[in-house]
């Protein structure tokens, strides 16, 4: 039996529901060093002095520093990684401490090192710093005016880059449109928001450099910091232990980072930084802030001919690892999943005075999915037809697959009437709007949103995204090691780093399959840039269909290599030799057999018969680099009340079906899917990163920042079905990011649908009470 | 550096005693001074509740609590709900249910899962989502979560 | 976070809890649960040198009946009021005070003390029209509920006083509601309404009672509404006209999940359900 396809329990749960996991805040080293930044309490301003004295005669502090005073100890500042052929991005150098001048709240500006977290606390009070204020750039379509103010005077303007890209004849669409529709959507700024805050531990033995960090990007992260720091990478070791999540806001190279290996160079002993929650959501990358103008040609039957979206996006005040390339990264599934002949898409970056934005969960693909899902329910509307009807009849059909999109890119494949036509068979509409119905007359607005919904993941590859490609400086590839020891257990080092996805089973169930051992007896390596190959770490939903296929490559050769030792044992030839539950027998003669460690043993003792030109060991690697994305795809649907006197928004129901290729292990592809939807009802209805007009973070704690709890989310009802793909051997696409793609436009037209007998006709995220109630008031025609 | 308090505190069935500075949380005290990290911290502010432990028996967020309000007390924290080597029929049902992924919140999550059960053998799934109001999970959707406090409701007796 | 460093007392007697308080001024605090004090001191909002912690300080746990009024010692957890049911209003707010883990530890004495008007048990105090016993240098006395809140996190308590115990009168004979409106379950309240209604034999309205959460820097009786129901008829129109006027008078601060008017709304609105559900026979 495969274990493939299994809902097996997972292996790293029962160290972490013991309390025996460990993560990067739990490292203690001898004499380590506790470090708080003392950060700019401005949106925007010129730092005119800082006094560190005072500071520096509390008890327990080691040392104080000002951005001045280190700026000797960086070789480079902070990078960003996008360069698009033939399109400049203005860049501003970018430092771990910040000198001259501040230009987000939180920018940090010195440091206080203590022997203790409270003794650093509490001198971290005493360093003195004055500001003289400057303009704060807030609004990004006021930035883009003449006149505004600016985040950066040398590039004499707030706009960062302009990147367009088009395929098929959109103005001929819109000359030749029976119908055109136009919107301008607002997808709001968030905060990944992980439990687990950020922390990093740096330590220096000699030359040789160690940093604990709570990163999903260990490999990258070492490539930068030894950059950034002048250290070569052979003398640095970047660990991600246990990760306590990561969705997007740990995809990142941060300064603390950069900061505790320079502190512990210099001091010569351990030093950590643990981020506070307010820090988390003041200095922790932000994501989406995008504001989409949408255009929908089409005729009146529903057919789509074109789509036209101006994105302008607010990136903050700095560019991060991948800042402005975020809001791009979804371009290649911005007709969504129809079959539509002419895109244009234009994309200008702003600065404004905040935290910059990265990638967080989705990353660009939930900003697209919102807009095309929610146009197509306005052109039904128009055309007034049923919003699912015209989904029918624009979706790329399934002997349409491999599908190439007006902008050249190829859907791997799908069936789009499929996953509606299954989510149907759990969702019954015409039940849906009699009940509907007959609760509007009883004062209760119940409406129900669809999405559609297909993403784009599994980067990779690096033909596409690389240099010669979109122009990220990077390869996409992922890298495996799979070694099988004397006694026949494996170890594989695999090269993505997760933080809960549960790697650590899916791919030991990969590899136990393939290698004839039970996935009990197969460890998973990560996270250690010592312990294994140059790999290129976890997020875009992209550990599964690279780096698990690169696993799959990488055993497939362990497993080659095993039968040729099996056939020379047992006098066969190699092609003879089949795996068959856990056993290499030769083929007809099942009492022929070997297992996996009695092969291995050979493999490790080699006994006479085995012929010189088999290699001692058995040991592979695979580097894999796939030739295309993955395009996973679904149909969800989402139930919401409304009670229009509050205003109040309740989720009440939620069905998903998705198609993910073959699931590996199907109960994580379904905790994959409820985290994601939860993600994106929080963005939809409760969270919002909210600076005031003069740049200070409003919802800087837990208490204003609202996460959804168990109260406010539904059960889920989830369905699949299983197109694979052609991509990988595997078939499997990923489905980490896929319900937070999927859910907001769902959510947000479920909203709409409600509100529609009250006169609303849209309404931007997130629906609070608040903006609920006084839609209804002005659709009303009445102020309260 | 503050005024110091000396404190004893029963901590999963052990005696510890130790002089801690008075604004010492208890649950930097588990952490630094005894090394239980199966405790969290996931927020300033008492919202997140991956500090739980049972203070006396009942769930309490360790961030807001001093280790010297603690003194003469049994605490008992996730490595110690279960004896050693066991499971707590919650930590087996948030294992079989897959009420977890980062595992960050976990251990917070199923200490307070454990209050709710002792106040409510039997609850309803309402009944848990609201009973786990004090606790965030941002990987699981609570679903799975749910489905293992369900789970383990009943096989109570047996902790 | 931490907290800035402070000294810790925990006396053994209340005389001495009050006379470190008063020999150390208002930067010495003191601690019960700690659930008001501590968040504040860890965002470092707050930093008191001294706290005088009330752990040791015996007879201040009780429930008991005495005289058609409830007395409640100062260091009662939600917990405990959450779980006696016959206390009937201050039961059912205690349940939705933030989540469980809080509400094993806040104290009904510190979250009276603490006067925050955004707050559940005020509310309890007005519309009960309860008061406190609060023992200072001095001796002890009694603050009624409508002399104790003046102003935001302010009370009429000497920095040097103890809350006691609260005294509830009991409301046997009262329908009682309770809403509160909230983003999240576990947040503090947008606006909250506690609602007593006692129904004369009639069926009208004997007596109302209306206190608003957060709807001003103290929690509020909405007198017009009270006098427009009180004497009248309990009907849901009744009840409807009534809570038009739960707004009044009242300055509600605005933030960011609410503009003063929509909390006048809320209040208006919240109101009237509270008072429908405490008008049930």
């Amino acid at each position: 039996m495969t274990s493939v396809g299994q809902s097996l329990k997972r292996k790293e749960d029962p160290r972490m529901i013991t309390g025996r996991g460990q993560y990067t805040e739990d490292i203690q080293l001898p004499g380590m060093l506790h470090a708080v930044l003392i950060r700019s309490t401005h949106a925007h301003a010129t730092i005119t002095s800082i006094d560190t004295s005072g500071a520096k005669e509390h008890a327990g502090v080691v040392a104080v520093y000002t951005g001045e005073e280190l700026a000797g100890d960086f070789a480079g500042p902070i990078p960003m990684v996008w360069a698009p052929p033939g399109v400049e991005i203005n860049t501003p150098e970018h430092w771990p401490l910040k000198r001259g001048e501040v230009k987000h709240v939180g920018d940090p500006v010195a440091v206080v090192v203590a022997t203790s977290r409270g003794a650093a606390f509490d001198a971290a009070e005493a360093v003195l710093v004055r500001y003289d204020a400057k303009p704060a750039v807030i609004d990004p379509e006021k930035a883009l005016e003449d006149g505004s103010p600016l985040v950066w005077d040398s590039f004499g303007t707030n706009k960062t880059h302009e990147w367009a890209v088009a395929g098929g004849d959109f103005d001929a669409a819109l000359a030749e449109a029976e119908v055109t529709v136009e919107a301008r959507y607002v997808n709001h700024r968030v905060s990944g928001a992980p439990i687990e805050p950020r922390c990093s531990v740096a330590e220096a033995r000699a030359d040789k450099f160690t940093l604990w960090s709570t990163t999903q990007v260990p490999h990258i992260a070492r490539f930068v910091l030894g950059g950034m720091l002048g250290i070569p990478e052979d003398k640095l070791r970047v660990v991600a232990p246990d990760v306590g999540g990561g969705f997007g806001a740990k995809l990142q190279v941060y300064a603390e980072e950069a900061l505790v290996l320079a502190l512990a160079k210099r001091l010569g002993r351990p030093v950590k930084w643990t981020e506070t929650r307010s820090e988390h959501m003041t200095t922790s990358h932000h994501g989406r802030d995008q504001i989409n103008h949408i255009t929908l040609t089409a005729k009146r039957d529903g057919t789509v001919t074109g789509c036209r979206a101006r994105v302008v996006a607010d990136l903050g005040a700095y560019q991060q690892l991948l800042t402005p390339f975020i809001p791009e990264l979804g371009f290649p599934v911005m007709g969504g999943c129809y079959a539509i002949p002419s895109i244009d898409l234009h994309f200008t970056g702003v600065f404004t005075n905040k935290m910059p934005t990265d990638a967080i969960r989705g990353a660009g693909r939930p900003e697209a999915t919102y807009w095309i899902e929610l146009t197509m329910d306005k052109l039904a509307r128009e055309l007034g037809m049923d919003p699912l009807e015209v989904r029918r009849k624009n979706f790329i059909r399934k002997d349409q697959f491999p599908f190439e999109t007006a902008l050249g890119i190829v859907y791997d494949s799908g069936d789009y009437h499929a996953s509606l036509d299954r989510l149907l068979e759990h969702f019954d509409l015409d039940e849906f709007r009699s009940e509907q119905a007959s609760l509007r007359e009883q004062g209760i607005y119940r409406g129900v949103g669809f999405s559609t919904w297909v993403e784009v993941c599994g980067l990779a590859p690096s033909r596409a995204v690389g240099p010669q490609g979109v122009g990220l400086q990077a390869a996409f590839y992922e890298s495996a090691n799979v070694r099988v020891t004397p006694t026949g257990s494996a170890i594989v080092y695999s090269g993505v780093s997760p933080h809960g996805q549960g790697i650590d089973t899916s791919f030991a169930q990969i590899a136990g399959d393939i290698l004839g051992i039970d996935p009990q007896n197969v460890e998973i390596l990560h996270g250690d840039t010592d312990q294994g190959a140059w790999g290129w770490d976890t997020y875009g939903s992209r550990s599964l269909s690279v780096g698990g296929e690169a696993l799959a490559r990488a055993a497939r050769k362990v497993q080659e290599k095993a039968k040729r030792i099996c056939a020379a044992l047992l006098e066969a030839a190699p092609e003879d030799i089949e795996l068959e539950d856990g056993k290499y027998h030769v083929k007809g003669y099942p009492e022929k057999s070997m297992t996996m460690a009695e092969i291995s043993g050979a493999a490790h003792i080699p006994p006479n018969e085995l012929p010189a030109d088999i290699e001692p060991g058995l040991e592979e690697s695979s580097f894999y680099d796939p030739e295309n994305f993955v395009f996973p795809f679904g149909a969800h649907a989402c139930v919401v009340d409304i009670d229009a006197e509050t205003g109040k928004v309740t989720v009440v129901r939620y069905v998903a079906v998705d198609d993910c290729g073959p699931a590996i292990n199907p109960m994580l592809v379904d905790g994959q899917v409820h985290g994601g939807i939860t993600h994106a009802i929080g963005q939809a209805l409760y969270e919002q990163i909210h600076y005031d007009d003069a740049g200070q973070l409003v919802t800087s704690t837990f208490v204003d920042y609202a996460l959804p709890t168990a109260a406010e989310i539904p059960k889920f009802e989830t369905d699949r079905t299983e197109t694979p793909s052609p991509t990988n051997s595997l078939g499997v696409k990923g489905i980490g990011e896929a319900g937070t793609i999927a859910a907001t436009p769902a959510v947000a037209s479920a909203v709409m649908d409600a509100l529609q007998p009250l006169g609303v006709e849209w309404l931007d995220m997130p629906f609070t009470p608040l903006r609920v109630y006084e839609a209804i008031q002005a659709a009303q025609g009445g102020a309260s | 550096m503050g005024a110091t308090v000396r404190i004893g505190v029963t901590v999963n069935g052990e005696r510890r005693e130790s002089e801690v500075e008075a604004r010492t949380l208890l649950v930097y005290w588990l952490r630094d001074e005894l090394g239980l990290t199966g405790t969290h911290v996931g927020c300033d502010t008492t919202n997140c509740g991956a500090c739980t432990v049972h203070l006396n028996g009942e769930a309490v967020k360790s961030c807001t609590v001093l280790a010297a309000q603690a003194d003469g007390a049994e605490v008992t924290t996730i490595e110690g709900l279960a004896p050693e080597g066991g499971l707590h029929p919650l930590q087996d049902a948030f294992w079989e249910k897959h009420g977890l992924q980062c595992g960050f919140c976990t251990p917070g999550m199923i200490m307070a899962a454990a209050d709710l059960l002792q106040r409510n053998p039997s609850p309803s799934d309402e009944e848990i989502r609201h009973g786990l109001e004090g606790n965030l999970c941002r990987c699981t959707g609570y679903h799975n979560i749910v489905e293992a406090v369900k789970a383990a409701a009943g096989k109570e007796v047996s902790a | 976070m931490i907290t800035a460093p402070f000294d810790y007392e925990a006396p053994e007697t209340l005389d001495a809890a009050v006379r470190m308080l008063h020999e150390n001024g208002e930067d010495a605090k003191l601690l019960a649960g700690g659930h008001s004090l501590l968040p504040l001191m860890k965002l470092r909002l707050a930093a008191p040198t001294l706290l005088v912690d009330m752990r040791l300080v015996p007879g201040l746990h009780h429930i008991q009946r005495e005289n058609g009024s409830w007395r409640i010692g100062a260091l009662t957890r939600h917990a405990d009021v959450q779980d006696t049911p016959e206390l009937g209003l201050p039961a059912v707010v205690a349940s939705r005070i933030a989540d469980q883990q809080v509400r094993n530890r806040g104290t009904i004495g510190g979250s009276l003390a603490h006067g925050d008007p955004a707050s559940d048990l005020p509310g309890v105090l007005l519309a009960m029209e309860g008061d406190v016993s609060a023992q200072g240098p001095g001796g002890l006395r009694s603050i009624a509920a409508a002399d104790l809140f003046e102003d935001y996190l302010t009370t009429s308590l000497a920095h040097d006083e103890v809350i006691t115990e609260v005294r509830l009168p009991a409301t046997d004979a009262w329908g009682h509601g309770f809403e509160k409106f909230t983003r999240r379950a576990e947040d503090w309240a947008m606006v909250g309404v506690c609602a007593l209604v006692k129904r004369a034999a009639d069926g009208s309205c004997e007596d109302v009672r209306v206190a608003l959460t957060n709807m001003g820097s103290t929690p509020l009786r909405a007198t017009a509404t009270e006098e427009a129901l009180r004497g009248g008829a309990l009907d849901d129109d009744s009840i409807a006209a009534a809570a038009e006027q739960a707004a009044e008078g009242t300055n509600p601060p605005s933030d960011l999940n609410a503009t003063p008017d929509y909390k006048r709304h809320l209040a208006r609105v919240l109101t009237r359900r509270a008072l429908i559900a405490a008008a049930q026979p």
